[in-house]
C-alpha cells in the first residue's frame, strides 16, 4: 500500500535539514542586540538596542552601503536588458549555434567566482582600465544576465507562439506585438529575474574583490570586519540588516513567479 | 496614436519579417558582444597569462610562451593545495548529497500546499542570503566562546570534543581553525544548491511509479534503492557539479574558518595580489576549470543537464 | 471570375522536407473552401502561406490577384482562427476583439462598440469582461471567431478550429460557420483533417498528401469519384479495388473505387466475386458486412430493414458495372 505519510524518520531528517540551513541566520539576530562588544560570548551577558543607533551614525557603513546600492541597480538594468534579449532569441528561433548561447550565458555561475574575477582584473590590467563604479558593474552585470535569462526563458517558452502570429494577423507590427502582447506576458518574470539579478548582486563579494579596487561595497566592508574583526556590534546590526533586506527581493520574485513553472532562484 | 506613428517603426518590422535572421541578429549581438568581449576576453586574457613566466630575480613578469608555470603546480608545495581543494569538494559534495536528499525527497513528494511553500521558501531564503553573513554566523558558531562550545559543555561532552579536534589533520586548536570547521562552513553555505536540483528530479518521479515498485513486491528500502535513487541521480549530479565547483574556486570561507593552509582559490588571491606572480595565479585559476571541464563531460554522460 | 486566393506553382521546402510541392490552386471569392488531408500533408503550410506566417520557397501565393510574397501577415486582408484560439490571456474578451482595432489607432470608445457587435455575432453578448481563463472552450472559439471577423477580412482562415471541441459542440458549429459564411459572403479557407467535416461544410474541397493536391472539386466529386486510392481511402467511403481484384470482378485491369453502398451480398448466391462474411457490425441505419474474397476485403453496406447474411456464410457480390469508379493508380 502507498500510504501519503512519510517515515518518521524522514519527517525528522528533513525537518532537522530545514532547522540546520535556518539557526545560523536566526543567531544573527540574537547577537545583533548582544551588549558584549569584545568576543562572540554565548549567551549574550545582555540585550541592547544602541549597536543600532551607533551603525546608523556610522558614514563607512552608509558610503558603501550606497555603493552597492548604485552597483546593483546598474547591474541589473544591464543585466536585464541582455538576458531578456538573449531570452527572446533563444526562445525565437532554432539557430546554428542555439546551444553555445546558452552555455555562454551559464558559464559565468557555472565557473567559480574567482576565475571570473581574476580574469576581468587580468583583463583590466592588461587593458590599463582604472578600477571605478564601471569595473565593478561590468563583472557583476556578467553574472547576472543568467538569473533574468532563466526568468525569460521559462515565461517566453510558456507564451505559445500562436500569442504572437495572432497579433501580427490581427494588423501589429513587431513593435505593437512586443508592446501589446509580449511585454504584459513576460513583465512578471523579468520583475523577478530583475530582483533576483539585484540580490546577486548586492551580495556579491568574490568577484568584487577583484574589481573594486579601493572601493568598498557593503560585501567588501564586512569581509575586512571578517577577516579584521574591529566593530563586532556594528558588524551584528549589519548582518541583520543585510538578511532583512535580501529577504525582500527573494520573496517579492517567488510570489511573482508562483503557480507557474518558473524557477525563480534556481538559476543562482 | 500608432496611426500617426512615422513609418520607420512599421517598415523596420517589416525588414524583421522579411528577414527573420536579422531579428536574430540585431536580439543577439548586444548579450554576445558584452559576454564575448568582456568575459570571454578575460578568460582568454588569464589563459594566456598561464603561459607566461615570471622572473625570479627581478619580480617582472617575462612575456614569453613557456610551461614552465604549470609545471611550478607540480611542486609539492602547489599540489598539495590542489589535492587539498579537491579532496574536501569531493568531502562537501558527498556530505550535502546525504543531508539533501530527505529535504528533497520530502519536499518533493510528501509536502503539499502550505507545506511546499515552506519548503521551497526553506532552501530559497538560506540559498539567496547574504554569503558572508552565512560565513559570519558560522564564525559566531565556532568561536571558542561561542555557541557550539557552550552547548557541547552544557551537554557534557568536553571530552568528546577535544578528542575529535585532537585527531590529526582534520582537528586543530578550536573548530574555527580546523579542517571539521572549513568542512562544516561550506557545507552549510552550499547545501541549498543540492536540495534544489534533487529536488526538481525527484518531482518528475510518478508517484505510480514508486506505486508499481510496491506493487511487484519490492520493501521500501528497495524501492529507494532501485527505483527512486538512479532517478534522482541525475538531479545529485548537478547539484554536486554546483558544490564541487563553488568549492574549489572558494577562498574566503577557508581564510576565515580553517587552519592556515592554502586552499586553491586562496592560492590565486595570494599569487595575483601581493606576490604579484599573475602568471601562477592564472595557472592556479586553470585547475579548477579543468576539472570541472572533466566533471561536466562526465556528468554530462549521466544526462546530468535535464536536471538543471 | 475573380479569385480571392491563387497559388501558382507555389512550394515550400523545410531543408529537405518538401512540406508544400508544387502546388497550384484557385479560390473563388465567396466560397467555402476546405484544405482536407491528413497531418503533415500541407494543409496548415498551405494556410500558412495565405496568413503570411510561412513565405513560398517557388511560385507565387495572389490575394485578390496582388502578389502577396514581400507582404507581412499584419498587412494582409486576411485573418486567423487559429487552432488553439491564440487569445490573448491577459486582455479581457472585449480587448481580446477590439485588439485589431487597437492597433489600427481607433479610439476605445468606438473600437469598444464594434468590439461588442462582434460578441452579439457570435452570441457571447454578455462575456466582455471576462478573461479568456474563464471562458469553456466553445465559448473561446467564438472569442477567436469574433476577432477574427472584427477587422472585416476579406478572406477568413480557420486552422482545425473545431478540432479541440466534443462530438456535440462540433456539430452545432459546423452549421453555425456555415450560416455565418452565407452570412457576412467573405471567403472562408479552411483546414481540417476530418473527412467529415469538410465534406459536410464546404462547397469546395482540396485534398492533400505528401505536400500536393491529389484530388480537387466539389465535396460529391470527392465523395463519389475519388481520383486516386488515396482519397478513396482518406475520404472512406468506399472499397479500394486493385487492378488484379477488379479484373477477376470482370472490369478493366485497374485500380477501382466501388461503394460500399452500392453493392448487394446474396447468401448462397454467385455475383461478379464471391466470398466468405467475416464480420458483421450493425451500425444503426446500416449494416456493415465484410466480405473476405480470396484474400482481399470488401465492405458492403446493408440498409438497417433488410436481412443481412450471417457471420462465416458464403455470398456472392453484385453490383451495376457504373458503380465501379476507375481511379488513378497508387
Amino acid at each position: 500500500m502507498h500510504s501519503d505519510r512519510a517515515p518518521i524518520a524522514l519527517q525528522i531528517a528533513a525537518f532537522a535539514g530545514l532547522a540546520f540551513l535556518h539557526l545560523p541566520l536566526l543567531l544573527i539576530f540574537v547577537y545583533a542586540f548582544t551588549t558584549e562588544d569584545r568576543s562572540y560570548q554565548w549567551p549574550p551577558p545582555g540585550l541592547t538596542l544602541k549597536w543600532f543607533a551607533v551603525t546608523w551614525n556610522r558614514p563607512d557603513v552608509w558610503a558603501a552601503l550606497g555603493l552597492s546600492l548604485k552597483v546593483a541597480a546598474i547591474s541589473t538594468v544591464v543585466a536585464m536588458v541582455l538576458g531578456t534579449l538573449c531570452a527572446a532569441a533563444v526562445s525565437r528561433a532554432k539557430f546554428f549555434g542555439r546551444e553555445a548561447v546558452s552555455l555562454l550565458v551559464i558559464l559565468p555561475i557555472a565557473l567559480p567566482g574567482i576565475i571570473t574575477g581574476i580574469s576581468l582584473r587580468s583583463a583590466f590590467s592588461l587593458g590599463e582600465i582604472p578600477f571605478s563604479t564601471l569595473t565593478i558593474v561590468l563583472g557583476h552585470a556578467t553574472f547576472c544576465i543568467v538569473v533574468v535569462y532563466n526568468n525569460a526563458v521559462a515565461r517566453f517558452r510558456r507564451l505559445s507562439g500562436s500569442l504572437i502570429e495572432a497579433s501580427a494577423d490581427l494588423g501589429a507590427n513587431g513593435f505593437q506585438t512586443f508592446r501589446h502582447v509580449i511585454l504584459p506576458n513576460i513583465s512578471t518574470a523579468l520583475l523577478a529575474g530583475g530582483m533576483l539579478a539585484f540580490a546577486l548582486s548586492f551580495d556579491e563579494v568574490i568577484v568584487t574583490t577583484f574589481t573594486a579596487g579601493q572601493q568598498q561595497t557593503l560585501p567588501i566592508w564586512m569581509l575586512e570586519e571578517l577577516v579584521r574583526p574591529r566593530q563586532r556590534p556594528v558588524t551584528n546590526v549589519v548582518a541583520m540588516v543585510v538578511v532583512l533586506v535580501t529577504f525582500l527581493p527573494i520573496l517579492g520574485a517567488y510570489y511573482l513567479t508562483r503557480g507557474g513553472t518558473d524557477t525563480a532562484g534556481g538559476g543562482k | 496614436m500608432e496611426a500617426v506613428r512615422p513609418g520607420i517603426a512599421a517598415r523596420l518590422s517589416d525588414l524583421f519579417w522579411r528577414r527573420p535572421g536579422a531579428l536574430l541578429l540585431v536580439l543577439l549581438i548586444p548579450p554576445l558582444l558584452w559576454l564575448g568581449v568582456i568575459y570571454i576576453g578575460s578568460l582568454a586574457a588569464l589563459l594566456v597569462q598561464s603561459f607566461f613566466s615570471i622572473d625570479e630575480f627581478s619580480g617582472l613578469i617575462n612575456y614569453e610562451f613557456t610551461l614552465k608555470t604549470y609545471a611550478e603546480l607540480l611542486r609539492p608545495a602547489n599540489f598539495d593545495i590542489i589535492l587539498r581543494t579537491t579532496l574536501m569538494a569531493a568531502a562537501v559534495t558527498l556530505a550535502a548529497a546525504v543531508i539533501a536528499f530527505p529535504i528533497a525527497y520530502y519536499a518533493a513528494r510528501f509536502a503539499k500546499g502550505h507545506m511546499k511553500a515552506l519548503f521551497y521558501l526553506g532552501v530559497m531564503l538560506p540559498l539567496w542570503s547574504s554569503y558572508l553573513v552565512k560565513v559570519y554566523a558560522w564564525k559566531l558558531i565556532l568561536a571558542k566562546e561561542g555557541i557550539l562550545t557552550w552547548a557541547v559543555d552544557g551537554v557534557g561532552a568536553s571530552a568528546a570534543l577535544n578528542a575529535i579536534l585532537a585527531l590529526p589533520v582534520i582537528g586543530g586548536g578550536s573548530l574555527s581553525v580546523s579542517y571539521i570547521g572549513t568542512f562544516l562552513v561550506f557545507l552549510y553555505v552550499w547545501l541549498p544548491f543540492m536540495i534544489l536540483p534533487v529536488q526538481a528530479a525527484l518531482e518528475r518521479v510518478p508517484a505510480n511509479l514508486l506505486e508499481a515498485s510496491n506493487d511487484l513486491g519490492a520493501r521500501p528500502g528497495q524501492t529507494l534503492r532501485h527505483v527512486i535513487l538512479p532517478l534522482a541521480m541525475p538531479g545529485i549530479i548537478a547539484g554536486s557539479i554546483f558544490t564541487f565547483s563553488l568549492t574549489l574556486g572558494d577562498y574566503i570561507i577557508p581564510q576565515i574558518v580553517g587552519s592556515s593552509r592554502l586552499f586553491i582559490g586562496q592560492a590565486v588571491y595570494a599569487h595575483q595580489g601581493t606576490a604579484g606572480n599573475i602568471p601562477l595565479a592564472a595557472a592556479f585559476a586553470v585547475v579548477p576549470i579543468v576539472i570541472m571541464g572533466l566533471y561536466l563531460w562526465m556528468a554530462k554522460r549521466q544526462g546530468a543537464f535535464d536536471a538543471l | 471570375m475573380s479569385y480571392a486566393v491563387e497559388f501558382d506553382h507555389v512550394s515550400r521546402h523545410f531543408g529537405t522536407v518538401r512540406a508544400v510541392d508544387n502546388v497550384s490552386i484557385a479560390i473563388e471569392e465567396g466560397g467555402f473552401f476546405a484544405m482536407l488531408g491528413p497531418s503533415g500533408s500541407g494543409k496548415t503550410t498551405c494556410l500558412r502561406l495565405i496568413s503570411g506566417f510561412e513565405r513560398p520557397t517557388a511560385g507565387h501565393v495572389r490575394i485578390f490577384g496582388e502578389t502577396s510574397e514581400d507582404l507581412p501577415p499584419n498587412r494582409r486582408p486576411v485573418n486567423t482562427v487559429f487552432q488553439d484560439y491564440a487569445l490573448f490571456p491577459h486582455l479581457s474578451v472585449r480587448d481580446n476583439v477590439a485588439y485589431g482595432l487597437m492597433v489600427q489607432g481607433i479610439d476605445k470608445r468606438t473600437r469598444h462598440a464594434r468590439a461588442e457587435e462582434m460578441l452579439a455575432l457570435v452570441k457571447l453578448d454578455s462575456y466582455g469582461d471576462r478573461k479568456p481563463a474563464q471562458l469553456s472552450g466553445g465559448q473561446r472559439q467564438r472569442v477567436a471567431l469574433a476577432r477574427a471577423l472584427v477587422n472585416h477580412p476579406r478572406v477568413l482562415l480557420l486552422d482545425e478550429p473545431l478540432g479541440a471541441l466534443d462530438l456535440k459542440l462540433r456539430e452545432a458549429m459546423q452549421d453555425e460557420l456555415k450560416a455565418l459564411q452565407r452570412q457576412l459572403g467573405i471567403t472562408f479557407v479552411f483546414v481540417t483533417h476530418d473527412q467529415g467535416e469538410a465534406l459536410s461544410m464546404a462547397d469546395r474541397v482540396a485534398v492533400f498528401n505528401d505536400g500536393r493536391i491529389v484530388q480537387e472539386g466539389s465535396p460529391e466529386d470527392i465523395y463519389q469519384r475519388p481520383r486516386t486510392r488515396f482519397v478513396a481511402d482518406f475520404v472512406g467511403s468506399a472499397n479500394v479495388l486493385s487492378p488484379a481484384l477488379s479484373r477477376r470482378a470482370g472490369g478493366p485491369e485497374a485500380w477501382h473505387s466501388l461503394r460500399a453502398e452500392a453493392m448487394e451480398a446474396i447468401e448462397g448466391g454467385s455475383g461478379r466475386l464471391s466470398g466468405t462474411v467475416t464480420t458483421v457490425r450493425y451500425l444503426g441505419a446500416v449494416k456493415r458486412v465484410t466480405v473476405d474474397v480470396g484474400g482481399d476485403e470488401l465492405t458492403v453496406a446493408i440498409p438497417a430493414g433488410q436481412d443481412a447474411p450471417a457471420e462465416g456464410a458464403t455470398v456472392g457480390l453484385n453490383w451495376t458495372a457504373t458503380a465501379m469508379h476507375r481511379m488513378e493508380g497508387a
